[in-house]
């Protein structure tokens, strides 16, 4: 079944575009990210023009995580002092990172560098997860079961301004979620991400924070993101798509619920194995389309949007 | 009354001897939530005062344009191992959308001359003007062989029907990514290449219906449009969250 799309102003086909939100609603739910990094090479491949898949999948963003919220609210999943800490680093981090997006494009290539970031980004945070996962199954398995010790006293432990964080079971100072979600705050708006594939692993190395409350913190966090940042698309660039968007939606909040079940019944270790793995695959196909001769070496585009 | 000013118009004009009177399948193109692409039959007939000249054959071109708008092409290169975009040209306008049917091989039914004065084939209807870097060529061809690619751009030699020198029928597709405007709509008549008359009307392309409603709110009204876009968000994240809910009880 056709359907056009009128500010992306082309025809998809609509059980296509609604399998696409389905598969990014079950990430979303499963590992607490928004998907921004999944969803936006995926509709550039279907067709959809670059800056409508950017701006619409952001709006899509904000209803799959507002599903999987819910969920993990029910299952006191969601530690909302830690959250609001997260965001206020994040909206001062994206003001910067607008800030640094707009003093790269009039130096031009700002196309490079957000695929560098890319790269780059998805490549660490994957290794290091990867390699961190690996190592705690195979201890796991060693010792029968005995989890490894969480609580490392390190330099972040030894910052002033302490808060009880009662739901993460933490007392830390607020410096550092702030500063994770300052960098995460410029990131999202340079990538045009939500930022948790970033924010998943910070939360659990740096900040030390339980798994279970990872997800649905990074959920909180990130629908206030994703919301700010469609409405600046919306009103600046004109490029959110709601008929895209509902399609993308109504697949993605019935992904997001059968994903956090999922999530739900799976190890902590085997959903950071599952995620890493999916995040260099990302990173991988990033940096062929890179290094790799195109087959058309010439691209068009609207004049006025360099 | 209509006739007769036809009528009058005719003598009035200098002795022309075969003239085009056209038809179109659709006068205008409704672009809907289903819209998948449209075809227009464009349909005619030469009218003649005079007798049929024997010593050449007809050639009929019709040629449909889209709203023209300037358009950035880029080249990419390969610099320290990573592809790279490199060169930019603009080009100062093309149509987001051109077909050219004619009745033979367009170098047959229409001189070089005659081109460069109308702007009939692909190439000619593409303008860049003050773009004289070297390798501009270049640029344009790739404009016009990813247009052609995604079917934009149409060249359709012998995809008009002529029968008896007289009535000509010809079936353009317009693809699916339209974009709106007034599409003109150019039939030539020629004769050993030369234009002998050109009719000219325009089609005019429009969303309608819910996608003209959210398309102008998007313009008119964005913040109202992104609030409305969010709450739709919102609302449905909410709605399916509770939905899985009542299911699991």
């Amino acid at each position: 079944m056709q359907i056009y799309l009128p500010i992306a102003e082309v025809s998809v086909d609509f059980f296509l575009i609604l399998g696409l939100g389905g598969l990014v609603g079950v990430l979303s739910g499963m590992f607490g990210v928004g998907g921004g990094f999944l969803i936006t090479p995926l509709l550039f491949f279907v067709g959809i023009p670059p800056s409508v898949a950017v701006a619409t999948s952001a709006n899509q963003i904000v209803a799959s995580s507002v599903s999987g919220l819910m969920a993990h609210v029910k299952r006191r999943g969601v530690d909302f002092w830690m959250g609001t800490v997260l965001l206020v680093g994040g909206l001062i981090g994206s003001g910067l990172g607008v800030w640094l997006f707009n003093m790269l494009k009039a130096l031009g290539q700002v196309d490079l560098l957000v695929n560098l970031c890319y790269v780059v980004f998805l490549g660490i945070v994957g290794a290091l997860m990867l390699a961190e996962s690996i190592r705690a199954m195979i201890r796991a398995s060693r010792s029968g079961g005995v989890r490894a010790k969480r609580h490392k006293h390190n330099w972040v432990h030894n910052l002033p301004l302490k808060v009880k964080f009662r739901v993460s079971g933490l007392y830390i100072s607020v410096i550092p979620p702030l500063l994770v979600g300052m960098l995460v705050g410029v990131l999202a708006a340079v990538m045009g991400v939500g930022g948790g594939f970033i924010m998943v692993p910070a939360m659990i190395y740096l900040l030390g924070m339980p798994t279970k409350v990872v997800v649905g913190t990074s959920l909180f966090q990130i629908i206030f993101v994703a919301a700010f940042t469609t409405f600046l698309h919306a009103v600046t660039n004109h490029t959110v798509d709601i008929v895209l968007a509902v399609i993308l939606l109504i697949g993605g909040v019935v992904g997001a619920q059968i994903g956090t079940r999922i999530g739900v019944k799976m190890k902590a270790e085997q959903l950071r194995v599952l995620l890493a793995a999916l995040v260099l695959l990302v990173c991988l196909k990033l940096a062929f389309d890179l290094l790799i001769t195109p087959s058309e070496l010439y691209s068009l585009a609207d004049a006025g949007e360099h | 009354m209509a006739r007769l000013l036809v009528f009058l118009l005719l003598f009035a004009l200098p002795a022309q001897a075969e003239r085009v009177v056209l038809g179109l399948s659709q006068d205008e193109v409704a672009i809907t939530a289903n819209f998948t692409g449209s075809e227009i039959l464009i349909f005619g007939a030469v009218r003649r005062e005079t007798p049929m000249p024997s010593d050449s054959t007809l050639g009929v071109i019709v040629t449909v344009s889209g709203p023209s708008l300037p358009v950035t092409v880029r080249r990419k290169d390969r610099r320290l191992g990573i592809w790279v975009n490199t060169d930019v040209v603009e080009v100062d306008a093309a149509p987001s959308f051109y077909a050219v049917a004619t009745s033979g091989p367009l170098e047959e039914v229409l001189t070089h001359v005659e081109d460069l004065r109308r702007s009939v084939s692909i190439p000619r209807a593409i303008r860049s003007v003050g773009a004289d870097i070297s390798g501009t060529e270049n640029f344009t061809e790739a404009l016009i062989r990813i247009r052609s690619a995604s079917d934009n751009y149409q060249l359709l030699e012998g995809a008009v029907d002529v029968e008896e020198q007289t009535l000509f029928r010809t079936e353009v597709v317009l693809p699916a990514n339209l974009t709106e405007g007034d599409y003109s709509t150019r039939i030539f008549l020629t004769r050993n290449g030369k234009v002998i008359d050109e009719y000219q009307t325009v089609i005019p392309v429009n969303k309608v219906g819910l996608e003209r409603w959210l398309y102008e709110l998007s313009r008119d009204n964005a913040p109202v449009y992104g609030i409305l876009a969010l709450i739709i968000a919102i609302a449905s994240g909410w709605a399916a969250s509770a939905a899985f809910a009542l299911l699991r009880r």
